[in-house]
């Protein structure tokens, strides 16, 4: 289909790093069933780099794809980077995505926020919030 | 294996459609407004096939207008009653929730201008019913338009007794048979319909030709200005080639109704009983009351998208509701009328067959349909909240 480039479908039907990692330092799940697109990332960190990382995805071919490249992407990368990863890098990465797909990419990196997000709260971590989209009820904003 | 299911997208163009049309590309070129023989070749030809598709609906033959297709054809029957009613100071309309987006956004337009829609539930089996027609009809209704088959759900709407409900309270009666012409019989007079839209696509007819069927006494507003073709309504040099292609796609269809209905319903039922095997689906739709080749489910923890990609690697054309909506992020509109939350109504596929399509084909769509939603709900966070029992299952 020409939709999408070959790089999306690549990613797509042969989604890198799908599944659970049982007792996850990090979970960041964002979107919504009702929107046709939620992402789900599982994190392992020792000594602040992510040895693992899995993904499950509900969602359109471009949210798989994009749930897939972003975790090839961070995956044996120190956390500081992993948080550098933008959406635009992930559609880069994919050869582009369709323009009413680019969503798609954008919650690829919340994902893997989120998933960071969840590792420093669980082991009380300081950090800055304006790192994070949606920080703001998180208890570091309230000081 | 390569297996086309998506007719109700677009059909693939018969032989005799085919032939039908080369003569008219090739050697009777002529244009039907010139007064040689050239010209008047062409002109006899236009008549004739207006003549023949007018006998099929059962109306006469300056009933008939060719459009570029049923979009067109629905918009200069909407309009048109729009103006006879405004005129009269009658400015509400009454619709359906699932009509196709040529109505819907029609009738959108139409509110801006200050008219009125009123647009009738659909139930949970995709089905209007005449009474719920008669309810809705007010003094100053100028027009009632209801599809006659739904092009996602496939729907069939009880039209003769929509028909007679607006004859008798002298409204007049728009019905958009796009997925019905050719599928089911049609009969204009006895159905009291007053104009009725239809596209040769869909039956295995070329693609951009329609009809609008206007009874005798409906002065058509144009939408397209210039010479004096179609009795003045819809100008532009008449596409002859995909006239004849049209004309002769329709009445091979219409000769084969009954027996492609017989073929296609035994496929349909069994590819509805194989796909709802599969656990937490559901059938969108009434069972019966629907068209010969619709087959339109549900399947919870999935999204439609991925997985009309993964049947198209297995060689399976589908659809995820209309074609018409994909690029939208938004479930289908048929779907949430009928009842279904967003969350289900995302993981829909709409299977359309034709005669053509086998038994062989439709057990390969059904085990590859299972295949490919199996995978899909293995790496769907959804699907494991509510196996987990996480989240309740909303399809059971």
């Amino acid at each position: 289909m020409a939709l999408y480039s070959e790089k999306v479908m690549d990613h797509f039907r042969n989604p890198r790093n799908v599944g659970v990692i049982e007792n996850a330092d990090g979970v960041g799940e964002v979107g919504n069933a009702k929107c046709g697109d939620i992402m789900k990332i599982y994190l392992k960190i020792e000594n602040d780099v992510i040895v693992d990382v899995k993904f499950e995805t509900f969602g359109c071919g471009s949210a798989i794809a994009s749930s897939s490249m972003a975790t090839e992407m961070i995956k044996g990368k120190p956390i500081s980077e992993a948080l550098q990863l933008t959406n635009k890098a992930v559609t880069e990465a994919l050869d582009g995505l369709p323009a009413q797909k680019i969503h798609c990419s954008v919650l690829a990196e919340e994902a893997v926020k989120s998933a960071v997000k969840d590792y420093y709260d669980k082991n009380g971590i300081i950090y800055d919030c304006k790192l994070f989209h949606d920080c703001a009820n998180c208890e570091h904003c309230h000081h | 294996m390569k297996i086309y299911a998506d007719n109700a997208a677009t059909t693939k163009m018969s032989r005799a459609a085919i032939e039908a049309m080369l003569p008219y590309m090739s050697e009777i070129y002529g244009n039907p407004s010139s007064l040689h023989s050239d010209g008047q070749a062409a002109a006899e030809a236009l008549s004739e096939a207006r003549e023949r598709i007018a006998k099929r609906l059962g109306c006469s033959a300056r009933e008939i207008i060719f459009t570029s297709g049923g979009s067109e054809a629905d918009n200069q029957a909407i309009i048109t009653a729009a103006k006879m009613g405004e005129k009269k100071g009658k400015k509400h309309i009454v619709s359906t929730a699932f009509e196709h987006h040529a109505v819907l956004h029609a009738l959108e337009a139409l509110e801006k201008q200050g008219f009125e829609v009123t647009l009738l539930d659909i139930h949970d089996n995709g089905i209007v019913t005449a009474d719920e027609v008669r309810a809705a009809i007010r003094p100053d209704t100028c027009l009632v338009t209801v599809m006659y088959a739904n092009n996602e759900i496939g729907t069939v709407q009880p039209i003769a007794e929509i028909g007679a409900v607006c004859r008798e309270a002298g409204v007049l009666f728009h019905t958009d048979a796009v997925q019905a012409a050719g599928h089911l019989e049609i009969d204009v007079v006895k159905e009291n319909i007053d104009m009725l839209s239809l596209s040769a696509h869909k039956f295995h007819g070329p693609k951009g030709i329609g009809v609008l069927y206007a009874k005798k006494g409906i002065i058509l507003q144009n939408l397209i200005y210039g010479g004096a073709q179609e009795r003045g309504k819809r100008a532009g040099t008449e596409n002859i080639p995909a006239i004849m292609g049209m004309a002769a796609a329709f009445d091979e269809a219409c000769d084969k109704i009954e027996a492609n209905s017989a073929k296609l319903c035994k496929l349909r039922d069994r590819l509805i009983e194989g796909l709802c095997s599969i656990p937490h689906s559901i059938l969108n739709g009434d069972a019966e009351k629907r068209l010969p080749g619709n087959v339109n489910v549900c399947f919870e923890g999935i999204e439609g998208e991925s997985l009309l990609l993964l049947l198209d690697d297995k060689g399976i054309a589908a659809s995820s509701g209309s074609a018409c909506t994909s690029g939208s992020l938004d479930p289908s509109h048929v779907l949430l009328a009928l009842g279904r939350p967003h969350e289900v109504a995302h993981g829909s596929l709409r299977l359309s067959l034709c005669e053509e399509n086998t038994e062989e084909e439709v057990e390969y769509i059904i085990e590859a349909v299972r295949d490919v939603v199996s995978l899909l709900r293995g790496m769907s966070p959804v699907w494991r909240d509510l196996e987990s029992g996480k989240k309740e299952f909303i399809l059971k």
